[in-house]
C-alpha cells in the first residue's frame, strides 16, 4: 500500500467492485442479487408507475428532511430527520432499481434521481413544499408516513410483484416508527404551550389543501383506496385529539403532482439534488 | 460416487459458512454478521460456486455494499474462487434475529441488547398513543432507571438512552 497519496492507497487492490473504502463512492445496485423477473400477469406500466411516484415521494421528502441538518431544535431531533430521510432514501434506491429492470431499460437508480426534470416527477406536492417551521414538517410528516405506511401495509400482501411486496414489507417496520416520531412530537406541539398550539394550528391549516392529492388517487393492484383514506383519516383523527388539534376543512387544490403538475418549489430542490450528477455525469470516485 | 460429491459439497459449504459467519460488521465490528442475523445462509451449487445471502438491516443501510463486498473479499482469500453474493429482502430482517452470542457482546460494549420485536396482528400498524415505553437496563451499571432521550440515534438500528442512576447515556439497538 503507497503512503503517497491516503485516498489512493485506501482505493488500491478493490477494483472487482469493491466498496469497502469508502461509503457513498461505490453505490451498486441495491437489488444486487435479487431475482427481478416480472411475473406473468403484472401489468408493466401499472407497476412502474406506482414504484416511480412511491420512489419521488421518499427521495423528494429525504431531500427535504435532510435539509434540517445543522437546523433543527435539537441535535437529537436533527440525528432523528436525518435517520427517517435514510430510510426514505433506501426505500426510493429499491423502488428505482426496480424500476430500471421492470421497464426494460435496465436502467440505474441515478437514472430516475438525477435526470429527470421536475415534470417527469410523479411525487405529491406535499412532499416538495419548503420545509417551514418545525410544526409544518411534522405535520407534514405526520400525513405521508401514515398514507405510506397505509398503502406499504396493503402492498406488502397486495402487490403481484414480488419485489415491490418485500420493499413494501420491510418498509412498514421503518414508517412505524417515522409515523410515531411524527404523533409524539404532535403531541408534545399541540398539547404544549400556546405558541407550539398557535404553529402546529397554522401548520394543519397549510397542510390540509393537500390531502386530497395524496388520499384521491388510487393506490393500485387492487388496493382499495376508500379503505386507505379511512385508516389515514382514522389515524390522523385520534392523534389530533389527542393533541388538541382538528383538521380544518378545506378545498382541495386542483391538480396533481402524480400527473407531473409540481409547485415551484420542486425545480430549485432538485436543481440543487442534480448538480454534482449533471455537471460530471457518469463520474466515478 | 454420488454420495462421496454430496458429502465433499457439504464439507465445502460448512467451510465457506464458517468463513462467512466470521465476516464483522462494518458498523458494530464487535459483532459478525452471523451475529446480527443479516447472513440468511451460505450454499454451495453443483458447479462449486459458494452462494452467500445477505439480508438489508434497514432500507436505507449506507453499510450493505461493504457488508456485499467483505463476505466477497473474505470467501475469495480464504480460496473460494467463484463467490456470489444475493440479497434477500424478504421476509424483513428483524431484531429477533440477533443471536444470544451477539446481545451478549452488545451488552459488554455498552450497547443495550434488543427486547423481542412485537409481533403484530394482520391489519393497520396501531399507533402508541400512551407513554408505553419498553423498560431498558443501562448496559453499563444494570439499572433499570432509564429514560428515552431519541429513538434515533448513530446508525439506523438504535435509539439513544440515558441511565438516571449513573447519568451515562447509551444507545440501544431498538426492536424492529
Amino acid at each position: 500500500m503507497s503512503d503517497d497519496h491516503v485516498y489512493l492507497s485506501l482505493a488500491e487492490g478493490h477494483d472487482d467492485g469493491d466498496a469497502r473504502w469508502a461509503f457513498g463512492t461505490g453505490f451498486e445496485d441495491p437489488l444486487h442479487g435479487v431475482d427481478t423477473t416480472v411475473p406473468d400477469g403484472v401489468d408493466v406500466g401499472e407497476l412502474t408507475g406506482r414504484c416511480l411516484a412511491l420512489a419521488d415521494d421518499a427521495l423528494v421528502g429525504a431531500q427535504r428532511l435532510a435539509q434540517w441538518c445543522t437546523r433543527a431544535p435539537e441535535l437529537e431531533e436533527e440525528v432523528a430527520l436525518a435517520n427517517i430521510g435514510l430510510d426514505l432514501l433506501g426505500q426510493a434506491r429499491l423502488l428505482y432499481a426496480r424500476v430500471g429492470q421492470a421497464d426494460g431499460t435496465g436502467r440505474g437508480e441515478d437514472a430516475y434521481a438525477y435526470f429527470r426534470d421536475p415534470g417527469d416527477f410523479r411525487n405529491v406536492r406535499l412532499a416538495e413544499l419548503p420545509n417551514g417551521d418545525f410544526a409544518f414538517s411534522t405535520v407534514r410528516l405526520l400525513v405521508l408516513s401514515c398514507w405510506r405506511l397505509a398503502v406499504f401495509g396493503r402492498l406488502a400482501t397486495a402487490a403481484e410483484d414480488p419485489v415491490l411486496a418485500a420493499v413494501a414489507a420491510k418498509g412498514v417496520n421503518e414508517l412505524a416508527y417515522h409515523r410515531q416520531f411524527a404523533a409524539d412530537w404532535t403531541l408534545r406541539l399541540g398539547d404544549g404551550t400556546e405558541e407550539s398550539h398557535r404553529r402546529m394550528v397554522a401548520a394543519l391549516r397549510e397542510v390540509a389543501p393537500y390531502l386530497g392529492e395524496l388520499l384521491g388517487a388510487e393506490p393500485g393492484f387492487g388496493i382499495d383506496a376508500e379503505s386507505v383514506r379511512d385508516e389515514v383519516t382514522e389515524v390522523l383523527g385520534q392523534v389530533l385529539d389527542a393533541a388538541g388539534l382538528t383538521l380544518p376543512d378545506s378545498g382541495t387544490l386542483a391538480g396533481s403532482g402524480r400527473d407531473g403538475d409540481h409547485t415551484v418549489h420542486l425545480a430549485p430542490l432538485l436543481a440543487e439534488l442534480q448538480s454534482v450528477a449533471r455537471a460530471h455525469p457518469e463520474a466515478t470516485w | 460416487m454420488v454420495t462421496a460429491n454430496a458429502s465433499l459439497t457439504s464439507l465445502t459449504a460448512q467451510r465457506a459458512r464458517r468463513v462467512a459467519e466470521g465476516v464483522p460488521d462494518p458498523e458494530l465490528p464487535m459483532l459478525t454478521l452471523a451475529d446480527l442475523g443479516v447472513l440468511r445462509g451460505v450454499e454451495v451449487t453443483d458447479d462449486g460456486t459458494v452462494v452467500a445471502s445477505l439480508t438489508p438491516t434497514y432500507s436505507g443501510c449506507p453499510a450493505m455494499a461493504e457488508m456485499r463486498a467483505d463476505v466477497a473479499s473474505r470467501l475469495r482469500a480464504a480460496g473460494f474462487e467463484r463467490v456470489e453474493i444475493r440479497t434477500e429482502l424478504d421476509p424483513p430482517w428483524t431484531t429477533d434475529w440477533i443471536t444470544p452470542t451477539g446481545r451478549r457482546k452488545l451488552g459488554e460494549h455498552g450497547i443495550a441488547p434488543p427486547g423481542p420485536a412485537r409481533r403484530r396482528p394482520a391489519g393497520p400498524v396501531p399507533l402508541e398513543l400512551s407513554v408505553s415505553r419498553r423498560a431498558v437496563a443501562c448496559p453499563r451499571c444494570g439499572s433499570a432507571d432509564t429514560e428515552e432521550t431519541s429513538r434515533f440515534a448513530s446508525t439506523s438500528c438504535k435509539a439513544l438512552w440515558r441511565c438516571r442512576a449513573c447519568l451515562e447515556p447509551f444507545e440501544y439497538v431498538k426492536e424492529i
